[in-house]
C-alpha cells in the first residue's frame, strides 16, 4: 500500500493494555475526546467515518502526527477563526474587534501600524504619514488599555503581530491586563515575537540578531515561568511567503528557525518540553492547492521527528507542530479585485484540508488599501461557508492516502531537508548559529529576491496565468470599489492622545525606569521581562523603552542587495 | 552612455520584494540600478540622487504613506536644485493619482504592471 512509508512506532504501554493496531489506539484516543454538535454525514445521509485509512496506517494524533495534532480534529472544535485587524487609532480598533466578535469571529488578532512595529512613537518624525495606517498605533499602556476595552482578556484568546518591540508589547499587555483585575496567568494568546523572520524577509527589525535573541529568548524562560497559556512566538513563514520565497523555502526557513528557537531556549537551560509545547506556526496558503496541503503535512511531520529524535522532547505536545494559516495577500491583484474572493476560498480550503488551528482570510480590497468592514466580513463568511456548508470539516486529513499528495508530501520534506543540511553546515553542527550566520551573509534574503524574480519573469512570460493580470482582461477598467482611508486626521489623534498621557505621568518616575532599564539590559544574563514591565507601567513610552534598549544593543542596518 | 536609476524604500515599511524584482527588471532592461535599501527618508533620497549622479528616481510604498513621503522626495530633489523625475511604485489607489502627479510625480506603477511597460514607463519619463 502506497501510503505506508514507514512502519509508526508503537506505544509499549497501549499494548501492554491490549490494544494492537494503530486505528484502535487511535480509537480510544478519539474516544476520549470531545465531540461537537454536528451531523457528520454527506447530504445524502451517507455517515462518515472521522478518518479514513488501513488498520495498520497513520492515524492523527499520533506521531509522526503527518494526518494532523489531534486524533479527532475538527470533529472536537472547529478552527479558530482569527481576524487580523487593526487600523487608525486604539479606540478604532476597539470598535474593528467587537464588530468581528458579534459577527462570530472567536479569537483577536491585532495589527500594528508600522510605527509601532519599529518602535517608534507616533510624534517621532519618522512615524509621519505611517500613524494608523497599516495597523494600530500603540504609544503607551493607555493604548493597550483603550485597545481591549469591553474585551475579557480572561476569556478570549489574543494574537498580537508584533516582533522587534514584542518583548516590550508584552510588557504592555500583561501590565494592563493586572491594571484591569486579570492576572498573568490567566493570559491566553499568541505573541508573533518571530525576529528571524524579520531579517530574513519582513525587514521590521530594530536591534541586531544576536541582541534581539536575547529578547526572543527573555519571553520565552518569562512566560514558560509565569504565563502558561500564553503561545511565546509564533514562528511565521507567511511573511517568508509574502516576500516571494516558494512553497518548500517557506517550510524550511520556516522550521530552521524553529530549531534555532528551540537550541537558543536550551542554552538557556529551559527543559526541551518545558517550552516547546507553547511553540506555535504561522504559514501562509497560497493558491498551489495541493503543494500547500503537501506543505502543512510535511510541516508536522519534520517539526515532530527533529523535537523526538535531534531535541529529545519526550512530551507528545513537545512534537505536536500547530499552526494558523492565513491566505496569501501577495496573491490577491489589484485588477479586478471581486475575483480575489475566489482566490481566498480556494487558498482558505488548503488551510483547511491541511488541519489547520485557526485562520485568516484575506479581504478582496487588500491588493489596494486596508478592507473595509463589507470586505472582511466577505472574508470571515467565506471561513463559514466552508466550515458549515461543505462538509470539508468532517474528515480528518481526507486527502492522505492520495498518491498524489502523499508523493508531493514525500518531495517537498526531502527538499527541506536538504536546506536544513546546508544551514547545519554553516553552524558547524548548530542551527541556531547557522540560521543567524545565514542572515548576517543575506543568504536567506538573496534566496528569496531569486525566487520572486523567478516567479515575476514566468508571469511576464506568460507561463504562469493570473486572471486580470496577464490574461483574461474584460473588466480591468472597472471602477476601483470603496476603500478604507485612513487620514491625518487619524494621525493628529493619536499625538494629541500621546501628549495627553506624557502631559499626565510622573516624569521622574519614567526616567528612573529607562535608567534601570538600560543597566539591566547591559547585562546579558538578566531576564528583561520583569523590568520592562515595571518600565511600562509608569507610561513610559514604545519609543522611549526601545530607545533605552538601542543604546545597550545597537540599531541594525541591512546592506542592501538586490 | 548607460541610464542610471536610483531606488529606494522610503518611510518604515519593510515590504522589498517589489523594488527588489523592479530592480532586476531595469537592470535587464538596460539600466544601470543603484539600490538605496530600506527606511530612507526623502532627503537620504534626494542627497543619493545627486552623489550617484542619476537619472531618474524610483520610490517604493506598499504602506498608504504615498501621500505623504512621494511628495516629499519631490521637494527633496527640487530644494537641492535637481530636476530628476520621480516614479512611484507600489499599491496606489486610483484616487491618489491626480494629487501625487500634482505633487510632480511623473509616473506610478503599481502591481501587475508587465515588466516591458516598467521599461517603457522609465524611459519615457527620461524623454
Amino acid at each position: 500500500m502506497s501510503w505506508q512509508r514507514s512502519e509508526p512506532p508503537r506505544d509499549p504501554a497501549c499494548e501492554n493494555a491490549g490494544v494492537t493496531t494503530n486505528r484502535e489506539r487511535w480509537q480510544a484516543a478519539f474516544d476520549a475526546a470531545p465531540t461537537r454538535d454536528a451531523d457528520f454525514a454527506t447530504m445524502s445521509g451517507l455517515g462518515l467515518d472521522p478518518v479514513y485509512g488501513p488498520d495498520d496506517g497513520e492515524f492523527p494524533g499520533e506521531y509522526p502526527y503527518t494526518r494532523g495534532p489531534y486524533a479527532s480534529m475538527y470533529r472536537t472544535k472547529l478552527w479558530t477563526m482569527r481576524m487580523f485587524a487593526g487600523f487608525g487609532t486604539a479606540d478604532d480598533t476597539n470598535q474593528r474587534f467587537k464588530e468581528l466578535l458579534r459577527a462570530g469571529g472567536d479569537g483577536l488578532s491585532t495589527a500594528f501600524d508600522m510605527p509601532t512595529l519599529m518602535g517608534l512613537d507616533s510624534d517621532d518624525a519618522r512615524s509621519l504619514g505611517e500613524v494608523g495606517r497599516c495597523g494600530v498605533a500603540i504609544d503607551t499602556i493607555a493604548d493597550v488599555a483603550d485597545l481591549y476595552r469591553d474585551i475579557d482578556l480572561g476569556a478570549i484568546t489574543t494574537s498580537m503581530t508584533i516582533n522587534a518591540p514584542a518583548a516590550v508589547i508584552l510588557a504592555m499587555f500583561v501590565a494592563n491586563a493586572e491594571e484591569q483585575g486579570v492576572a498573568r496567568a490567566r493570559l491566553g494568546g499568541t505573541l508573533q515575537n518571530d525576529i528571524l523572520k524579520e531579517y530574513q524577509a519582513q525587514k521590521e527589525f530594530v536591534f541586531p540578531p544576536r541582541p534581539s535573541m536575547r529578547l526572543v529568548r527573555d519571553t520565552i524562560a518569562f512566560c514558560t515561568a509565569e504565563m502558561p497559556r500564553w503561545h511565546t512566538i509564533s514562528i511565521s513563514g507567511y511573511h517568508i511567503r509574502e516576500a516571494g520565497s516558494t512553497a518548500v523555502q517557506e517550510l524550511a526557513f520556516t522550521l530552521a528557525n524553529g530549531f534555532a528557537y528551540v537550541e537558543l531556549a536550551r542554552q538557556a537551560g529551559l527543559p526541551v518540553d518545558a517550552f516547546a509545547p507553547r511553540l506555535s506556526f504561522f504559514f501562509n496558503a497560497h493558491i498551489d492547492f495541493f503543494e500547500e496541503i503537501a506543505k502543512y503535512r510535511a510541516a508536522r511531520r519534520i517539526w515532530a521527528r527533529w523535537l523526538r529524535d535531534r531535541y529529545a522532547a519526550t512530551d507528545p505536545r513537545s512534537h505536536q507542530l500547530r499552526f494558523h494559516t492565513q491566505t496569501a495577500g501577495v496573491s490577491l491583484t489589484a485588477q479586478q479585485p471581486e475575483v480575489n474572493i475566489v482566490r481566498t476560498a480556494i487558498e482558505a480550503l488548503a488551510g483547511v484540508l491541511g488541519g489547520t488551528q485557526s485562520l485568516h482570510t484575506n479581504s478582496y480590497d487588500e491588493a489596494l488599501a486596508l478592507p473595509t468592514d463589507h470586505a472582511a466580513r466577505i472574508a470571515l463568511r467565506t471561513q463559514q461557508v466552508i466550515a458549515h456548508e461543505t462538509g470539508v470539516s468532517h474528515v480528518a486529513d481526507p486527502l492522505g492516502g492520495s498518491w498524489f499528495v502523499e508523493a508531493l508530501t514525500d518531495e517537498v520534506e526531502q527538499r527541506a531537508e536538504a536546506i536544513f543540511a546546508h544551514l547545519a553546515e554553516l553552524g558547524d553542527g548548530s542551527l541556531l548559529e547557522g540560521v543567524i550566520r545565514a542572515v548576517e551573509e543575506g543568504w536567506f534574503q538573496s534566496e528569496i529576491a531569486d525566487a520572486a524574480y523567478d516567479f515575476e519573469k514566468r508571469v511576464n512570460k506568460g507561463r504562469r496565468t493570473v486572471v486580470g493580470v496577464n490574461d483574461f482582461f474584460e473588466g480591468n477598467d472597472a471602477v476601483e470599489p470603496a476603500l478604507l482611508r485612513i487620514t491625518q486626521a487619524d494621525e493628529q489623534r493619536q499625538r494629541a492622545r500621546l501628549d495627553a498621557v506624557r502631559g499626565a505621568r510622573d516624569e521622574a518616575a519614567v526616567a528612573a525606569a529607562l535608567r534601570a532599564l538600560g543597566e539591566r539590559a547591559a547585562d546579558p544574563d538578566a531576564n528583561l521581562m520583569p523590568v520592562l514591565i515595571d518600565t511600562v507601567r509608569t507610561r513610559a513610552s514604545l519609543g522611549e523603552v526601545m530607545a533605552a534598549l538601542a543604546e545597550v544593543f545597537g540599531r541594525h542596518v541591512e546592506v542592501p542587495r538586490i | 552612455m548607460s541610464r542610471r536609476v536610483l531606488l529606494a524604500k522610503v518611510g518604515l515599511d519593510g515590504h522589498d520584494r517589489g523594488v527588489k524584482v523592479v530592480a532586476r527588471i531595469l537592470r535587464d532592461g538596460g539600466f544601470e540600478v543603484v539600490y538605496l535599501g530600506l527606511f530612507n527618508t526623502p532627503e537620504g533620497v534626494a542627497a543619493a540622487a545627486r552623489d550617484e549622479d542619476v537619472d531618474v528616481v524610483g520610490i517604493s510604498m506598499l504602506s498608504g504613506a504615498h501621500l505623504t513621503l512621494a511628495p516629499a522626495v519631490v521637494a527633496a530633489l527640487r530644494a537641492l536644485g535637481l530636476d530628476i523625475p520621480v516614479v512611484v511604485g507600489g499599491i496606489v489607489p486610483d484616487a491618489d493619482l491626480a494629487e501625487l502627479q500634482a505633487a510632480g510625480v511623473a509616473a506610478v506603477l503599481t502591481p501587475g504592471t508587465p515588466a516591458d511597460e516598467i521599461v517603457a514607463t522609465v524611459t519615457s519619463v527620461l524623454a
